[in-house]
């Protein structure tokens, strides 16, 4: 019926042009059509994998335990094919699908027809169960020592929250709905989400966030195994340092701040020496339940958000009962098996391992008073019928206490004896660190003068940490000469480490440096006018009407000197998306080591003149290098080999260490 | 932290699009310590139609309406506070992005530091318990747990 009526109505409506004929037409009907079918074959697979191999763990019958692997590769196919089908019609412009004629359009860019795939809550949710089964399947062709019964169990917890969102994308926000009636051309994609940082931090973000669901399927299926050991912990640990390097990565690309809070540290100084403690199941079930509250969030439209691109109640109580039954069944589990698991070994008041937990502590905290901040209008307005609002103000105040405070102690920690330390000692190790910090924190007091102190003390902050980092790494290399050489030869879950700490110092400094230094400018200026911001004078030269694919742009040129020796010309833009009625703004960056130089046009002034924003924004580019150091911390942790558990272990197994 | 996060966003994300041209030249004050008490103020204030933004960064013309009366207010000798109040009298005090510490809000502030007691004592008391636990725990690894290691360590 719809093939018959893109016929008639709008013979190119499929994006292949007038007189290609009807056979690439029917196949392009065909392969959506297909995608969906897979879908629902794919949550049909879903729902086997979730009940067959759970009672084929449970009553010990190879068989049934057995389906789970192949089940998992299959789901994941079927579903990456439905997702493909998806693409297929943003790629050529199959005006026939709902989603399509709403957030695309023929003369869009092709890097952001194929970015509109995920960048609407339909298609952002097909994602999302995507990366879910992709998961699924990693854990089924990598996971070859783990024991049955447990991979079984893992596979059919992930399953149970694949099939969830099968169900949730199948019954209320289903991509492939047709239109009776395609019209000619779409509606457009939201201006903003084209952009290159935002098309694609949603994939990273998801392999991030969905990656902890792993850690989730495993801590579930370790309670309802009720055991949990030393090589429990060795199995999740790649899982959850995976995802968060990818968090890492999409929070990097431009994410959203709530998400980077929960996922930045927990995991990362987590190690499995104590493993029976109740801290990775809370953290991971946490982590996870946090995400699932995080699409709550932005999906139901109870909280009002630049993100909240899909505004719908009823989708959001379905995500909330989702999430319900998830993190409360985990709990009620950890509640019921607790005390079956009771923890070994033996660890001093003062020793790395109550620094991990002190700093799971600080992380909870300060994850608890983010949480409570973002909910508390809602909670005020339904239980005290007050109507307030809770802002950056608030956040700034109550979290970053938290976060110095971690940040203070992480060199500590990281340089803390296992089992049994003394602070004394530690504390003289970092002695040169702290000597070295305090100086960098004066000497930034003293070259600013009378602006607020929190540049010199993020800057001590920084070089602490950076430097705490440093003095961790050469304390590793021993006594005596080779050194050097000692170094090189240090395991790389050492380096990685050591590398991500100091990238965090390297962001802390940065954030530090571009709220105490930033220097902003606000003006009229004629064209032809120069105008002095800081060291850097800029000349407004000219300012043209132009045309992109799909917007209409005002462009101005800026001639930027810096102390009379010219660097560069900016081109800030102001574009108006007529096809989605919105203007955008696109600000010209001039990139530096040390700072950026970033201009923003606005409107023209009665007299001629045009509005000229400047800012100089001190290190902001140090900011991006710390995530980008966290990110290769985390991946070369996950690459050193001892804690690849099925990755040649057999070979080298003098190196396999089990408490560190 | 959430300062940090922003920024992130701005620069990797929106760096190229913010719709950034919030305060317009015309609104500046001719004092500058006025001026700038006017800025700090305007980032503690919501601009009431906007999506979470503060009358500081938005583009919308109640925001700028809002910036035009906090800047009458201030050069009309008004201190910070009794700004605040004029504003907070006339809009709610839904205007503010820093929520006051009085009746029930009292929750929200104190949740991060009680929260911390509350851990912190569970914490000590878990610590505790283990420097205390008897010896028979420091014998490692149970005989079944090193078997399986050892299979797991050598696949």
């Amino acid at each position: 019926m719809n093939a018959r009526q893109c016929d008639e109505c709008n013979p190119g409506a499929a994006g292949i042009g007038i007189g290609a004929g009807k056979t690439l037409e029917y196949k392009t009907i065909m392969i959506t059509e297909l995608g969906h079918f897979s879908l629902i074959l794919a949550f049909m697979v879903a729902i086997v994998q979730m009940v067959v191999p759970m009672i084929g763990a449970h009553r010990r019958w190879p068989g049934w335990m057995a389906v789970a692997e192949p089940a998992a590769s299959l789901q994941f196919f079927l579903t990456a094919f439905s997702f493909g089908a998806l693409m297929y019609a943003f790629v050529t412009s199959d005006f026939s699908l709902k989603l399509v004629v709403d957030n695309s359009h023929s003369a869009k860019p092709m890097l952001y027809k194929v970015t509109g795939t995920w960048g609407n809550h339909e298609g952002s949710m097909l994602l999302w169960v995507l990366i879910v089964t992709l998961f699924g399947a990693m854990a089924a062709w990598f996971g070859g020592n783990l024991p049955p019964t447990l991979k079984a169990r893992v596979l059919s917890v992930q399953s149970a929250i694949a099939v969830a969102f099968f169900a949730f994308i199948l019954f209320t926000s289903n991509p492939f709905i047709r239109m009776a009636v395609p019209p000619f051309d779409g509606s457009d994609l939201n201006p903003l989400l084209q952009d290159p940082g935002l098309a694609f931090h949603p994939p990273f973000l998801y392999l991030g966030y969905v990656g902890l669901s792993m850690a989730y399927s495993f801590a579930v299926a370790a309670l309802i195994e009720g055991r949990v050991d030393a090589a429990w912990g060795r199995w999740v640990r790649p899982w959850t340092l995976a995802a968060w390097v990818f968090l890492t990565i999409g929070i990097g690309l431009g994410s959203w701040w709530a998400y980077y809070e929960l996922g930045w540290g927990g995991f990362w100084f987590w190690d499995p020496v104590e493993n029976a403690s109740f801290m990775p199941w809370l953290l991971a079930v946490l982590a996870f339940g946090f995400s699932l509250i995080g699409t709550f969030i932005v999906r139901s439209g109870l909280l009002t958000s630049v993100h909240a691109f899909a505004n719908d109640p009823e989708r959001g109580v379905v995500i909330l009962l989702i999430l319900a039954v998830f993190t409360g069944g985990a709990l009620m589990l950890f509640a019921l098996r607790a005390a079956a698991m009771e923890a070994k070994g033996v660890f001093g008041m003062v020793s790395r391992e109550s620094m991990l937990v002190t700093n799971n502590i600080l992380l909870a905290v300060g994850c608890l008073v983010v949480f409570v901040g973002t909910m508390w209008p809602i909670v005020a307005e339904m239980a005290f019928d007050r109507k307030l609002s809770v802002g950056p103000p608030f956040f700034e105040m109550a979290f970053t206490p938290f976060m110095v405070l971690i940040g203070l102690l992480l060199p500590v920690g990281a340089l803390m004896p296992w089992k049994r330390g003394r602070f004394g000692k530690t504390l003289y190790t970092l002695r040169y660190a702290a000597i070295l910090a305090v100086l960098a924190g004066v000497l930034a007091w003293v070259i600013q003068s009378g602006r607020s102190p929190l540049g010199p003390i993020g800057l001590f902050l920084g070089a602490w940490v950076v430097a705490g980092a440093m003095t961790d790494l050469w304390s590793r290399t021993g006594r005596g000469t080779g050194r050097g050489r000692r170094l090189m030869r240090l395991p790389r879950a050492d380096w990685g480490r050591v590398v991500a700490h100091s990238g965090l110092g390297v962001t802390i400094f940065a954030v530090a440096g571009l709220m105490a230094w930033e220097v902003e400018d606000i003006r009229v200026a004629q064209i032809g006018d120069s105008f002095d911001v800081g060291r850097y004078t800029l000349t407004l030269d000219s300012v043209q009407e132009g045309r992109g694919p799909n917007y209409f742009t005002t462009r101005a040129d800026v001639s930027v000197a810096d102390q009379g020796r010219p660097i560069g010309v900016l081109n800030p833009e102001k574009r108006v998306y007529p096809v989605a009625g919105m203007p955008t703004t696109e600000a010209a960056i001039d990139y530096r080591f040390l700072r950026d130089v970033y201009v923003v046009i606005g409107d023209e002034q009665d007299n001629g003149g045009w509005v000229i924003r400047t800012y100089v924004k001190p290190l902001v580019g140090w900011i991006w290098a710390g995530s980008l150091l966290m990110a290769l911390g985390g991946v070369l942790s996950l690459s050193d080999r001892r804690f690849r558990v099925a990755a040649g272990a057999g070979r080298r197994r003098e190196k396999a260490v089990p408490a560190e | 932290m959430k300062r940090l996060c922003a920024t992130l966003a701005t620069i990797f994300a929106l760096g190229l699009l913010a719709p950034a041209w919030a305060v317009q030249p015309d609104e500046v004050l001719d004092d500058p310590a006025l001026e700038a008490r006017a800025r700090e103020l305007s980032k503690e204030l919501r601009c009431l139609v906007c999506r979470n933004e503060n009358i500081d960064e938005s583009n919308a013309d109640l925001a700028r309406d809002l910036r035009i009366l906090l800047r009458e207010r201030l050069v009309a000798g008004d201190s910070d506070e009794a700004a605040m109040a004029y504003l907070v009298e006339r809009f709610g005090e839904y205007v503010l992005l820093r929520p006051t510490v009085n009746g029930s809000n009292w929750l929200l502030w104190a949740a991060g530091p009680l929260m911390l007691i509350v851990a912190a004592g569970l914490g000590v008391v878990y610590l505790r318990g283990r420097a205390r636990a008897p010896a028979v725990a420091d014998a490692g690894l149970s005989d079944t747990e090193k078997e399986r290691l050892r299979q797991i360590l050598e696949e």
